[in-house]
């Protein structure tokens, strides 16, 4: 007995000095990580904020080396130059309209037919959810003329109109509000509410549309960003300086000769600001989003 | 009667939707293929019929073909430099998920992946421009040759591919973590009984088990690789200001044949080779995973 439990107490204090060297063995690790991690973060927004620094300098000090990362005396005459020499604001205000009105309407579609889809399995709903996802693998690029000309006889090419006619549905939009209905709106609050004599309409705007809402927030932030940096469509849907959105003006305002870095960065940083920082503060919505594009499997 | 009603709604419900995506989606994607069988100039009034005509004219035109490969390069490029660099930074990421940065460290590797295409771009422009840019100042620093990076044929593919990478790398990044999160933990515990470390258990069972992840990350790398377009429209402008002319793609042909030389039917063609790509990546995908299940 007495033999038994000196075993066992030899047997804790071996433990505990491999337990030690083993702890910081961890926090060693953890370091190297954390220094790996850090390098590699650093290095992805270092371009970033390379240009958001050109913004503010003097056309001498751009051409200094090392660059800085603090402007040393920092001007805002990049700004004033560039506002005076395009219609900067006029751009972002057609980018941003564009890019609500397509939220609207791809989350508004897509609440409807991923409820539909997600609880009434009728054979016919059934075919149409597959024409829906069967044509999700095919890019935009793929039938963007045919869809211009379209946009052309309908008279809304150079208009907010006709930039939104590309970004009306969204596949995935429909797929994902159809997993979310099936996994988070058991079919028994449905039945109960229809014994209760609710009507269908009143089911969906005042039961289904509340369970979503964090679904339809994510997806509202997918949606957003994703006409907010949209560049083929844009760019062959507008083709008058007045009609841009911000992607396009600025990629057509660089090609010039005469522009110099200053201007650039300094239209590029107008634009990037408030969408990192949009972005950092819709991060859990986004990153939700775009987690859940990748368990299709 | 019940059902009825009930199936009535679900009709009237999804017609608007259905409606829209018919006109959006589902026409201009027929009339794609319709056009690519058509001679159409904008600008005449007749649409002769001319079979495949306009595919076997593709296999014979340089600037098509010179697209082409451009593409499929840059595709694969971002490819290789983005899947094992995610892998690893999405393990990294998941080993410190407790941590208080850990917060911080998705952020920074997802902001590119979310920012404007165009400004960020510009940034990289910025970063190899010969005369002006940190990149060959800090190679003529270290003693070596400055590079006309933007300029010279393989070296401005080159900046497409970094470029392309350093905004596909944050998506990789969050689709991998999704997965490494999915991982039965007691897996990684009996690996480590029997005295495994880390980075053997990273080779011999992350790798293997993430496989359908890898598919499927791939698959979509590959496939906005072959849509590339603006980033090659802004960094490789050619000697004459001429954007995206230096680094010819897929989307830039197609549109300066519709645009430019008013050749709808040979550039919706050109759309066509583009999905044939698209879909044999996708069934390559799936048949992979199929294997996988079987096995």
């Amino acid at each position: 007995m007495t033999l038994e439990t000196m075993r066992h107490t030899e047997q804790t204090a071996e433990e505990m000095a491999e337990g030690g060297r083993l702890r910081r063995k961890k926090k060693l690790t953890n370091l190297a990580i954390d220094i790996f991690l850090l390098s590699v973060s650093v290095l992805m927004l270092l371009p970033l904020v390379f240009l958001v620094a050109n913004a503010f300098k003097t056309p001498a000090e751009m051409l200094a080396w090392p660059p800085t990362i603090v402007p040393g005396e920092p001007t805002l005459d990049n700004f004033k130059a560039v506002l005076s020499e395009t219609p900067l604001l006029r751009w972002i205000g057609n980018s941003i309209a564009f890019a609500v009105m397509s939220t609207i309407a791809i989350v508004a579609t897509s609440a409807i037919a991923g409820y539909v889809f997600g609880k009434f399995r009728f054979a016919t709903m059934n075919v149409l959810f597959a024409l829906f996802l069967a044509t999700a693998i095919v890019p935009f690029e793929v039938y963007m003329i045919p869809l211009y000309f379209q946009a052309k006889s309908l008279g809304i090419l150079n208009s907010v109109w006709g930039l939104l006619l590309g970004y009306l549905v969204m596949s995935f939009g429909i797929f994902l509000i159809r997993q979310n209905v099936i996994h988070s709106i058991p079919d028994e609050l449905l039945e109960a509410a229809r014994i209760d004599g609710a009507g269908e309409f009143w089911i969906f705007f005042r039961i289904v549309l509340p369970l979503l809402r964090g679904a339809l927030g994510a997806l509202a932030v997918l949606a957003f960003f994703q006409a907010w940096t949209a560049f083929a469509w844009p760019m062959i849907v507008t083709t008058t300086r007045s009609s841009y959105t911000i992607e396009v003006g600025l990629a057509l305002f660089q090609t010039g000769f005469t522009v110099d870095l200053g201007r650039l960065s300094a239209a590029s940083a107008t634009v990037l600001i408030p969408s990192i920082l949009l972005f950092v503060i819709l991060r859990r919505n986004f990153v939700q989003g775009v987690a859940s594009t990748g368990l299709k499997e | 009667m019940l059902k009825r009603k009930r199936f009535f709604f679900a009709i009237l419900a999804i017609l608007p939707t259905l409606a829209i995506f018919a006109y959006v989606r589902l026409y201009p994607i027929a009339d794609t293929l319709r056009l690519s069988l058509f001679q159409w100039n904008i600008l005449s009034k007749n649409k002769p019929f001319i079979g495949l005509a306009n595919f076997r004219e593709l296999m014979g035109d340089h600037l098509f073909l010179d697209a082409l490969i451009n593409t499929t390069i840059i595709a694969f490029g971002v490819l290789v430099l983005t899947i094992p660099m995610a892998m690893i930074i999405a393990a990294m990421l998941f080993h410190r998920t407790r941590s208080r940065m850990a917060g911080f460290y998705e952020t920074a590797v997802f902001i590119p992946h979310v920012v404007s295409l165009v400004p960020a771009a510009m940034a990289w422009k910025w970063i190899f421009d010969a005369r002006l840019g940190p990149l060959n100042a800090l190679l003529d620093f270290i003693g070596i040759p400055m590079q006309n990076w933007l300029f010279d044929p393989v070296l401005s593919v080159i900046c497409i591919i970094v470029l392309c990478s350093w905004q596909a790398l944050g998506y990789a990044v969050l689709i991998y973590l999704v997965g490494f999160k999915n991982l039965p933990v007691s897996l990684y515990e009996a690996a480590k009984l029997d005295g495994a470390s880390g980075p053997q258990s990273f080779w011999h069972l992350s790798i293997p088990m993430l496989k359908p992840i890898t598919l499927y990350v791939s698959v979509v790398t590959l496939v906005s690789g072959f849509n590339v377009y603006a980033q090659a429209f802004v960094l490789a402008s050619d000697a004459q200001g001429a954007p995206g002319r230096q680094v010819r793609v897929l989307v830039l042909d197609m549109l300066e044949n519709s645009f430019r030389n008013y050749r709808v039917g040979y550039a919706a063609s050109e759309a066509v080779v583009l999905l044939v790509i698209v879909l044999g990546l996708t069934l390559i995908q799936f048949s992979m995973l199929r294997e996988r299940g079987k096995s």
